[in-house]
């Protein structure tokens, strides 16, 4: 039968796969390779962990591979496997015996009626699945090369080329043929079916046959798969799938599907009347289906959720808590100082502020159930400098406008004339004094939007001079000569595509091409530290709301977080499948949101390093994030010109917002969170009734399935669009006072 | 569609011919087919690569456009080595040029002289960035300041015009795009959803800002006072000025009202600077001016046809005001005439109907030819000219019969000259040589031999115009930098390959509407077109290459002109004592500075500030559009 020569072939596959795992990790431990120094290897060793299989059903599956590997007198990959992955002894005897049992039922969910060496055989094939993700989250952004023919090698098995369309349309046939509630969710199966199909063409050297059945099924996929289709078609043979990422994607990591119990009960039965063995290793081998009991999901609630690059999220990958509380505030005296009360007393209405002080006082001493412990993370202390600009800024904030859907935002645009297409990045403090910019041509220039003028600090020469007893002596430190509205920082060798001010005003971050994040004094105006990581360009950078740390995110994949004191970063973020297109920090420091080339969106525990929360849902590159300054939401939004809003808390998307054209490169929320602003490249500002788009009713069903219905209402959403001259909008930011600046190079184009 | 350019997707690939001509270029001289092959499609494979790898680089770049600086960048996250010393001021540095059965594209490197660039001044130094801020908006409402783009462009106000039921607010008809796009099911629910959703649109006032109720006030005192100078600027502002979306209304309505009032008042001068106004709406192109034509059309016809215009109807000039509002009728026809208004046919019914009446008035009648011989020589071919006998019995009862009226007589003469004028430039493009004077008596009765002098004059002129064109075409010639085309004698194509032969004339046809010649024989065997701007200068600068064998292109036939011979412009020297194995040619080419001299005529088929990637593209289209002109060519 069909299925023991195929167990026979597998078995060499094996034989010829395992050799190159065991090179793989003496690779790495030796060398230590590019991906990471030695000080880095225990944070890293903590993310690799994480996302090394954990899970009960995994691990016996691993079991099952040790014993498979046993019988066969493999025993040092038996060795190596058992060292890798972790286990015990004792485990592995233990656990043998039910092991392959178990194993064999998460991997076949419950189909318990085939033969025992079809059921070794699909473990094995899962293991060495398994063992390679392992491999590459390890070593991953240094040498993809090794793993690649242990990927590929999963594609060796074949049937016959030319049935495949025939197979393929036969499903088809069939899923057009089902009930319309179950039709939705089967066509899911499409585009991974079609992908993987196509590439075991591809793989044994059937060309024509891949050509073909490309033509013929690739108008069939869901149009936001467009631009992985593009890819696909380039690869017409064997040679390019090494080195291709994309591939690489497709096949490390399963596609994920959420599919209801009936209507995979159904396909079930199909392919078992049909024999459909191809199409049947497919699923087992390359997907993952999420079976849920209830209704099966509408084409909406399908279509919402998928466009990522691996299928959807796990159900479970979203259980983790999430504190997305804010931390207390540090209680400060507010001084009533003399000033300020002569300007209340000028306006007449002097009592208006102890009533509101009392307000505030009190929502700060009751702690938030989902507010993480206040010494989660270890956080700076506060400088006296620091509590002065809290105090600044508390002050400003009792002057804030409250924004509505009646009372919009003034909004003041920052025109970056002369850039000639180069600005790439901008930032602006939070106070609103400071304006950065990156450009294409390495240079990060920082302006003064006050009349406070930029000054350097003196010559260390000219420093020995100067009276340090004097009251004034911060003023006297700073170089008159120098004063000047905007500095420019050299030192980049490349574009810089993100840029950070830090909490303090003290430093500023940049990111480039190049590879590097350097850090800069905004005292003395020159470059403080370079710190090396990424290898490859890295797209965003971002400082913590408190302050010393800031995470990076790359080409390379992997979201780094360092302290500023320390060369080396603290912890890697191991786990998006494409390039990490933004970072974002949570409001609470806790927490980091990444936003990837692969359309989702993570966020990851600073703490342990994990991934506690996947969003997929958009149907492009993710090109900004923006928490929610309760930190309960974030929104997100991409190249697609959509803007999606998620709840943190029971991780769902509870929200999209249609109506931008092109990338929406901004987003921000005002002060007081009510109002979403979004800027584009199609040269728009738009603004959206936050608390209305946030007011939807998540009931324990929606919450525990995550079967979300979209209200579609985000044309009623909207407040407000205004348009510039052929100007992009790139960066957003609200004063404390609820102003709104906006910033863009215009193209005269 | 998108079946189509997803078939395309997956099937392009580098032509072979590209991976012989990069071979030869490298000094590989016999490449095997099947390694062509080959090389194409992992050439292809890897280019596609890096392409996609520089996409990235340039939405990281915030940019529409990809530059050569993203291909590098993507070369380096490939580890390979960018292409130093590839930038470009031109988006498309490549020039095209087709000989010998094959076509090239190749980046131009031109022999630069020190000693130039030495002693041209430096150029001045390009601004430094700087930072401008300006409000975008005012609590919640855009002000109508130059740095904010005007409050609605056309299409929005068409929009609003066609369909006013859906919402006004800008950019949001993209609504559901991605959704519908859906496989099935999302279709039918998108149906159900629009008609469940008809939205009334509520009535709105359309109030103005205090600014722009000074402007309004302003701009309309200038166009109806005195003082010419201020007229002149309010009319350009009116035909420029971007935000005037919202002050359409009130200006229609001041027109219509004062054309209204003026005519019954005779104030000539008035409605002369009325009409001023409405050609200077209609010259604004952000403007959708559908909406007024209502208020408009009336205003300008009473302008035409009007009976009196004028206090002294002997002595002021009312008839260029009906000769400039005809004018304006026949643009706004142009313009805004479609299947479902109808304006032109209905205008010309109009005029037709009080044109055939025998009591009009000769002001009216004047009126009514005036505005139906602007609107083309069909018009005047159909309706005037068929009735040129009996206007000629009219004007010929006014001016040869008993004395009625001045004012009759002056109108007579006006409309006879009218005539003339109009129908002389069309019966001389119509009719047949040779012109007789007895022979126009017969056809066109009173008015023929007035006319027949008319068309011979007529015709003496278009054909010293001809002339000049052509003489101008010739005169200016600029040498060029040399070019070699090496060309290869593979054995593959023996001879040149037809059908990049047969493109040559059409291509040229387009290039220049330069006179054929086609009494010439075609001995020539080879034809080089090649294009290409300079780089320094503004103006493009195509060189027309070819041998003297453009004949009878039917394109090229159709400009009507005395026969001159064309130089060829292509200089063949056959060398073969270069190094190498196979025989090079050489081709010096010679240009012709098109954009100012060829197209002189006004032929409008290159705009002068084409960049190259645009002309090749006409020069394609071209190509592909007249098949016939190819086949015809002699070879």
């Amino acid at each position: 039968m069909a299925a023991v020569q195929d167990g026979q072939v597998e078995s060499d596959a094996e034989k010829e796969t395992k050799p190159d795992a065991s090179n793989d990790v003496a690779g790495n431990s030796s060398g230590g390779a590019r991906s990471m120094s030695p000080n880095a290897a225990s944070s890293a060793s903590g993310a690799a962990k994480a996302a090394a299989p954990t899970g009960p059903g995994e691990q016996q599956t691993l079991l099952a591979v040790l014993q498979f590997l046993k019988r066969s007198k493999l025993l040092e990959s038996v060795d190596i496997l058992r060292r890798e992955a972790g286990l015990s002894d004792e485990l592995d005897e233990s656990q043998t015996n039910d092991g392959a049992a178990a194993g064999s039922g998460a991997g076949s969910q419950g189909e318990g009626s085939v033969d025992a060496a079809s059921l070794l055989r699909r473990v094995s094939v899962g293991g060495a699945a398994a063992t390679n993700i392992a491999a590459t989250t390890t070593s991953k952004g240094a040498e993809d090369q090794p793993d690649v023919s242990i990927v590929l090698s999963a594609y060796s098995q074949q049937g016959d080329p030319a049935l495949y369309q025939v197979y393929y349309s036969g499903l088809k046939n069939f899923i057009e043929s089902v009930l319309d509630c179950h039709r939705a969710e089967l066509s899911q199966l499409f585009y991974p079916l079609f992908v993987h199909m196509y590439l075991e063409l591809v793989y044994n050297n059937h060309e024509h046959e891949a050509k073909v059945f490309f033509e013929k099924f690739s108008g069939d996929q869901e149009c936001y798969y467009r631009d992985d289709l593009r890819v696909l078609s380039g690869l017409t043979k064997k040679e390019h799938m090494k080195g291709n990422e994309t591939l690489l994607d497709f096949r490390t990591s399963k596609f994920v599907l959420r599919i209801s119990r009936d209507s995979y009960q159904l396909l079930k039965r199909h392919l078992q009347e049909r024999q459909n063995n191809q199409i049947w290793l497919i699923i087992q081998e390359h997907l993952y289906i999420d079976i849920f009991d209830g209704m099966p999901r509408s084409k909406s609630q399908i279509d919402s959720m998928s466009g990522s690059l691996a299928g959807e999220a796990r159900r479970e990958a979203n259980k983790a808590k999430v504190y997305y509380g804010l931390l207390k505030e540090p209680e400060i005296e507010v001084p009533l100082d003399d000033e300020d009360d002569e300007a209340e007393n000028e306006e007449g209405k002097p009592k208006k502020k102890k009533p509101k002080k009392d307000n505030l006082g009190s929502k700060n001493k009751k702690q938030d159930p989902n507010a993480p412990q206040q010494n989660r993370i270890p956080l700076p202390e506060l400088k006296d400098s620091d509590k002065l600009d809290k105090i600044m800024s508390m002050k400003e904030a009792t002057k804030k406008i409250r924004l509505g859907p009646d009372t919009l935002p003034s909004i003041c645009f920052y025109t970056f004339l002369n850039a000639y297409q180069g600005l790439t990045s901008v930032d602006v403090t939070d106070d609103s004094s400071l304006i950065a910019g990156g450009f294409a041509d390495s240079t990060v220039r920082v302006w003064s939007v006050t009349p406070k003028k930029l000054r350097k600090v003196k010559s260390a020469a000219d420093l020995n001079l100067i009276d340090k007893e004097a009251d004034d002596v911060l003023e006297r430190i700073m170089d008159e000569k120098t004063a000047s509205e905007s500095k420019i920082l050299y030192g980049h060798s490349g574009p810089v595509y993100g840029i950070s001010f830090s909490p303090d005003r003290n430093y500023l971050l940049s990111s480039s091409e190049d590879g590097t994040v350097r850090l800069w004094s905004l005292q003395t105006f020159t470059c403080l530290v370079g710190y090396k990581g990424h290898n490859y360009p890295v797209w965003d950078t971002q400082f913590s709301p408190y302050g010393y740390y800031f995470v990076s995110g790359g080409h390379d994949r992997i979201a780094r977080l360092w302290a500023t004191d320390h060369y080396q970063p603290l912890r890697m973020f191991a786990g998006h499948l494409a390039d990490i297109t933004c970072t974002h920090f949570h409001p609470n420091s806790n927490y980091v949101a990444t936003g990837s080339a692969d359309r989702t969106v993570r966020l990851w525990d600073v703490l342990n390093g994990n991934c506690v929360r996947i969003f997929s849902g958009h149907k492009g590159p993710i090109h900004s994030l923006a928490f929610s300054p309760n930190g309960k939401y974030v929104a997100s939004g991409a190249t697609d010109g959509r803007v999606l809003l998620w709840d943190i808390g029971h991780g769902l998307m509870i929200g999209e917002l249609k109506g931008h054209t092109d990338t929406v490169y901004a987003l921000k929320f005002s002060r007081d969170g009510e109002i979403l602003a979004s800027g584009s490249m199609d040269g728009t500002v738009r603004l959206w009734d936050a608390l209305k788009a946030f007011d939807v009713e998540t009931d324990d069903f929606t919450a525990a399935t995550g079967h979300i219905h979209l209200p579609d209402n985000s044309q009623e959403l909207l407040l407000g669009t205004y348009m510039t001259k052929s100007t992009p909008v790139i960066h957003l930011h609200f004063t404390r006072r609820n102003l709104l600046l906006a910033a863009g190079g215009y193209n005269s184009q | 569609m998108a079946e189509e350019r997803r078939q395309k997707q997956c099937s392009v690939v580098m032509p072979t011919e590209s991976m012989k001509a990069m071979a030869e270029s490298v000094g590989v001289g016999q490449l095997q087919e099947d390694s062509c092959v080959a090389l194409s499609e992992e050439v292809s494979y890897r280019i596609k690569e890096i392409v996609q790898d520089a996409l990235k680089f340039m939405h990281h770049g915030k940019r529409r456009k990809l530059t050569t600086n993203d291909i590098d960048h993507a070369l380096k996250l490939k580890n390979v080595e960018p292409l130093y010393g590839f930038q470009s001021q031109e988006f498309i540095p490549f020039r095209f040029a087709s000989g010998g059965g094959r076509e090239l594209h190749f980046y131009e490197e031109k022999e630069v002289d020190l000693s130039d660039i030495i002693n041209t001044p430096l150029p001045r130094v390009p601004l430094d960035v700087s930072l401008k801020a300006h409000w975008l908006s005012i609590d919640g409402v855009q002000p109508a300041i130059p740095e904010n783009p005007p409050p609605a462009p056309k299409e929005q106000q068409k929009s609003e015009f066609t369909e006013p039921l859906k919402v006004v607010k800008p950019g949001q008809e993209e609504e559901g795009s991605i959704q519908a796009k859906g496989q099935g099911a999302t279709s039918a629910e998108g149906l159900g959803k629009e008609k469940g959703s008809i939205r009334i649109k509520p009535r709105s006032t359309h109030e103005l800002s205090v600014e722009q109720q000074l402007y309004y006030k302003e701009i309309t005192e200038a166009c109806v006072g005195s003082c010419e100078a201020k007229r002149a600027e309010a009319l350009q502002s009116i035909a420029t000025d971007p935000g005037l979306y919202q002050m359409l209304p009130r200006f229609s309505t001041f027109i219509s009202e004062g054309v209204r009032v003026n005519v019954v008042q005779n104030n000539l001068a008035l409605l002369i600077y009325l009409m001023r106004m409405v050609k200077a709406l209609m010259d604004n192109p952000t403007l959708y001016l559908e909406k007024y034509l209502h208020e408009l059309i009336p205003a300008v016809v009473t302008c035409i046809v009007s009976k009196q215009l004028c206090l002294r109807p002997d002595v002021d000039n009312h008839w260029a005001l009906r000769d400039f509002a005809a004018r304006l009728m026949a643009q706004s026809c142009k313009t805004f005439s479609t299947t479902n208004n109808n304006i032109q046919s209905r205008i010309t019914k109009t005029f037709t109907k009080s044109l055939l009446d025998e009591k009009t008035q000769w002001t009216t009648r004047y009126g009514c030819i005036a505005g139906l011989a602007e609107l083309g020589p069909d018009v005047i071919k159909t309706l005037i000219i068929a009735r040129l006998s009996v206007e000629g019995a009219r004007i010929k009862a006014v001016m040869e019969g008993p004395v009625v009226s001045n004012i009759d007589k002056i109108g007579a003469e006006h409309v006879q000259s009218l005539l003339l004028k109009h129908c002389a430039s069309v019966i001389a493009k119509t009719r047949p040589l040779p012109d007789v004077v007895d022979q126009y008596r017969t056809d066109y009765g009173y008015l023929g031999p007035m006319l027949c002098s008319h068309v011979v004059k007529a015709r003496a002129q278009a054909a010293l115009q001809a002339q000049q064109v052509n003489r101008t075409t010739l005169t200016i010639t600029q040498p060029r930098p040399t070019l070699t085309v090496s060309q290869s004698t593979l054995g593959v194509s023996s001879g040149p390959r037809t059908p990049s032969i047969i493109k040559v004339p059409s291509s040229l046809a387009l290039m220049s509407t330069r006179p054929g010649t086609p009494t010439q024989p075609s001995p020539p065997t080879t034809k080089y077109i090649v294009m290409a701007t300079s780089a320094g200068a503004a103006s493009t600068q195509q060189v027309i290459t070819l041998s003297s064998a453009q004949s009878g292109s039917p394109v090229t036939s159709t400009v009507p002109s005395t026969p001159s011979t064309l130089q060829p412009l292509v200089k063949l020297e056959s060398s073969s004592t270069a190094g190498m194995s196979r025989p090079l040619q050489k081709y010096i080419v010679v240009s012709l500075p098109s954009s100012s001299s060829v197209d002189s005529k006004g032929s409008g088929v290159l705009p002068a500030s084409t960049s190259p990637i645009s002309v090749e593209q006409s020069v394609k289209l071209e190509r592909s559009e007249s098949p016939a002109a190819s086949t015809q060519s002699p070879h």
